[in-house]
């Protein structure tokens, strides 16, 4: 029993990070109807910002201020320079093929992706980056019953993910900028004829989803522990797919789908074998999305001329 | 993009009044007027002669290594340039081709002789099987559009790389692959040597470019585009949509499977990292690069972006490469020639300037020598700033160039940017030789995705393609 408890723990982590992922992918699908393949490098770049975060004050082992500052520190510098980076990439790589063929700026992505990650390699280079999370965090804090644990860290990714979704949900829909963010998502042109401005709006939208995703890479770092530049490559296939399972453009399901895909990733691992882990995942998500592309809380999409 | 309103013959009255005027308008029109076999015997006949000018075992490997990706962008445009299908598990079919080749002419199978069939029996039989691979691929197809299907044909990628990893390991070899295939053979006759393989992978492309124009032409090929433009009012014409996006992914299946058994022949083993996503895209380079949707353009694109990455790997090359390219970039897009001397002058004048002040306020930050080798090196030893530990400098600088690109291009005033025109080159030039020609496998990477941003930016139709006009 413990260890079918062990497997929940650990895929409600994993997939509270997928969730957060996919939160990012499914609002700028949302907008711009863009598979933002970057999103997940831009996860990884969170990932590398909190390790240098922590770095800068001592590292692991040698923290000059209290742990909770230091978390504070590595979730907001994380959050807002990925956020100003997805910003940036909208303004110079999506926004000048925003009428182009929808196959242009999937193409584009495409690019930015593998330069991202093959810049960050250039930069810090192919070493494995090591959080250390045990030696500032420890993991004996917790709640241990019996032989069944959960630390602090899968505590804290759990409440923080959950709080996060909350807030978006109520900034999707309370703000002025949610329902220009929900105007645009239905029909741009109407949107903009209503004197909603486009630009800003799929601009905050892409800043929202980025941040989300560099607060998921550090989480994913303080979980994980280890941070190189192809992290988010499948980590981002799978956010995507969690979107898609969760019927893209719908949040909770982006939700959902991220807690569902998690699970699914962590039984597979613990029951079957690690080793076809991915597999038995993708070949569950293909079919997934053969029986119902419109996804668990989606609607079927009526193409209208 | 073109006004809304009109036909496609009214949109492109433009383009027909900008028809090139004196002799490059002649050479075009003759161009247009030879009928395309002439065209293909003559690269043939380029292509059959290079063996000749006896290179060496290295030339001869990038040159099989060009054709190879010129036959996938070929395989690729069919999906993605005519039908505008997005797949991204195209790669799979290439690793497929290769694995059955292997399977089929190796000791995996049937121990403890393996199978050794001759190449007429192997490739064909790997081509059916790929084509109805292809088919199974693309069923998805028939529901799912655009970045669904995307996503879908990237899983089933991501599957084949799984599965050649991980699964029946002992026949499929893992990661350790499959060594020791045997080379093509058929009556007899056995391809041992490079260059065997170069002139048959230049007969088996020259036979895929006359087919694919063929089908190009034919009622197929048109349908393909009204697919890609509209699937709607295909569909209302009585084009049989779902049959034709299958029969796209099983032809660029075949191609890939056919470009794979080459492959897996000419290595004499196969592993599953030959097969990985960033190949894939190095294929959508080559094909965007030379335009989708174009034959031409798509082997123009495949041999370009080959090349040029093999030219990256030696740094003194690569120098000419990278200043070769800035040059031939400035002569052609600035005009008038004052301001072309203005610019090319004043980046001298301003590298000398940047290292004699720098050089005087720190020795040690212009210590290092430029890494480029030969005449090139000697040439900028002075010019460039390199410090003596150019590592983080050139990291610095490298994130100071991409902004800097990023504003220019952004940038309206053509004075203003014409004068920072000039230490932007000059910072370039600074990250190119103290980082860049450095870990030159790195820089192929950054620059096949720089290639997919530029070209989908500034020139989707590439190099040889046309522009698509959007008849509204």
């Amino acid at each position: 029993m413990h260890f079918f408890l062990q497997q929940v723990v650990n895929g409600l982590t994993t997939g509270s990070l997928y969730a957060l992922i996919a939160l990012g992918y499914s609002m700028v699908y949302g907008v711009l109807k863009l598979l933002n393949f970057a999103h997940g490098d831009l996860y990884m770049l969170g990932a590398f910002v909190g390790y240098f975060v922590l770095q800068w004050f001592g590292g692991a082992d040698g923290l000059s201020i209290p742990v909770p500052l230091v978390l504070l520190f590595m979730f907001t510098a994380a959050a807002f320079s990925m956020g100003g980076l997805g910003m940036a990439i909208e303004r110079f790589a999506y926004r000048p093929l925003r009428d182009a063929p929808r196959i242009a700026p999937l193409i584009t992505a495409l690019g930015v992706s593998f330069f991202l990650e093959n810049a960050v390699l250039w930069l810090f280079g192919a070493q494995t980056r090591i959080y250390n999370t045990p030696e500032f965090i420890s993991f004996k804090t917790g709640i241990h019953i019996g032989a069944f644990s959960i630390d602090i860290v899968r505590i804290m990714v759990i409440v923080l993910s959950l709080a996060l979704m909350f807030a978006l949900r109520e900034i999707v829909n309370r703000t002025t900028l949610g329902k220009s963010m929900r105007a645009v998502a239905i029909d741009r042109e109407a949107a903009e004829m209503l004197g909603i401005n486009v630009d800003r709006t799929i601009a905050l939208t892409f800043f929202l989803g980025s941040a989300l995703a560099g607060i998921a890479g550090v989480m994913a770092g303080l979980v994980f522990n280890q941070v190189y530049n192809l992290i988010g490559f499948v980590a981002g296939l799978k956010a995507f797919t969690a979107a898609v399972v969760g019927g893209i453009g719908s949040l909770p399901g982006a939700v959902l789908g991220g807690l569902l895909i998690g699970l699914a990733e962590s039984f597979a691992a613990g029951y079957i074998s690690s080793t076809y882990q991915n597999l038995i995942v993708f070949g569950v998500l293909i079919v997934v999305m053969l029986v119902r592309p419109s996804g668990l809380l989606g609607h079927a999409k009526i193409e209208k001329v | 993009m073109a006004p809304i309103g009109v036909d496609e013959w009214v949109a492109r009255q433009g383009e027909r009044a900008e028809e090139l005027p004196g002799w490059r308008g002649d050479a075009a029109r003759f161009f247009a007027r030879v009928g395309w076999w002439p065209k293909l015997a003559v690269i043939g006949l380029l292509g059959a002669l290079f063996p000749v000018l006896s290179p060496n075992d290295f030339q001869l490997q990038v040159g099989i290594n060009a054709l190879l990706l010129a036959m996938l962008a070929l395989g690729l445009n069919i999906s993605v340039g005519w039908a505008g299908l997005l797949d991204l598990g195209y790669i799979a079919f290439y690793g497929f081709g290769a694995y059955g080749f292997a399977l089929l002419s190796s000791q995996q199978l049937h121990s403890p002789d393996g199978i050794h069939l001759q190449a007429w029996q192997s490739i064909p039989m790997v081509l059916i099987a790929a084509a109805i691979l292809g088919l199974l691929v693309g069923l998805p197809s028939r529901r799912l559009i655009g970045d669904y299907l995307a996503i879908v044909t990237l899983f089933f990628g991501e599957v084949w790389l799984e599965f050649t990893t991980n699964v029946a390991t002992d026949k499929l070899g893992g990661p350790n692959g499959i060594p020791s295939i045997d080379p093509i053979k058929g009556f007899g006759q056995q391809i041992l040597t490079l260059k065997g393989y170069y002139y048959f992978l230049l007969v088996a492309i020259l036979v895929v470019i006359a087919s694919l124009h063929l089908l190009d032409q034919s009622r197929t090929g048109r349908a393909w585009r009204a697919v890609r433009e509209d699937p709607l009012a295909a569909n209302m014409m009585t084009i049989p949509v779902n049959r034709l996006k299958l029969m796209a992914f099983s032809f660029g299946a075949v191609v890939a499977a056919l470009a794979g058994t080459i492959f897996a022949a000419s290595q004499g083993g196969v592993f599953p990292t030959d097969f990985d996503t960033p190949f894939l895209i190095l294929i959508y380079a080559g094909l965007i690069l030379g335009g989708s949707g174009s034959i031409a353009g798509a082997v123009l694109g495949g041999l370009v972006v080959s090349v040029t990455l093999e030219f990256l790997r030696n740094p003194t090359e690569a120098g000419y490469l990278f200043y070769g390219m800035i040059i031939l970039t400035l002569v052609a897009r600035t005009r008038p020639w004052v301001k072309l001397a203005g610019i090319v002058v004043g980046t001298v004048a301003f590298g000398y300037a940047a290292h004699a002040i720098v050089g005087a306020v720190s020795s040690a930050a212009t210590a290092g020598s430029p890494h480029s080798g030969g005449w090139v090196g000697d040439l900028l030893g002075n010019w460039v700033i390199v410090p003596a530990n150019p590592k983080n400098f050139g990291n610095i600088c490298f994130v100071i160039l991409i902004c800097a690109l990023i504003a220019l291009v952004q940038m309206k005033r053509s004075t203003l940017r014409t004068v920072l025109l000039i230490p932007v080159i000059y910072l370039a030039a600074c990250v190119w030789e103290s980082r860049l020609a450095v870990e030159p496998s790195i820089t192929r990477q950054i620059l096949i995705g720089a290639i997919l941003i530029v070209m989908m930016n500034w020139r989707p139709q590439g190099l040889l393609g046309r522009r698509r006009v959007e008849v509204v």
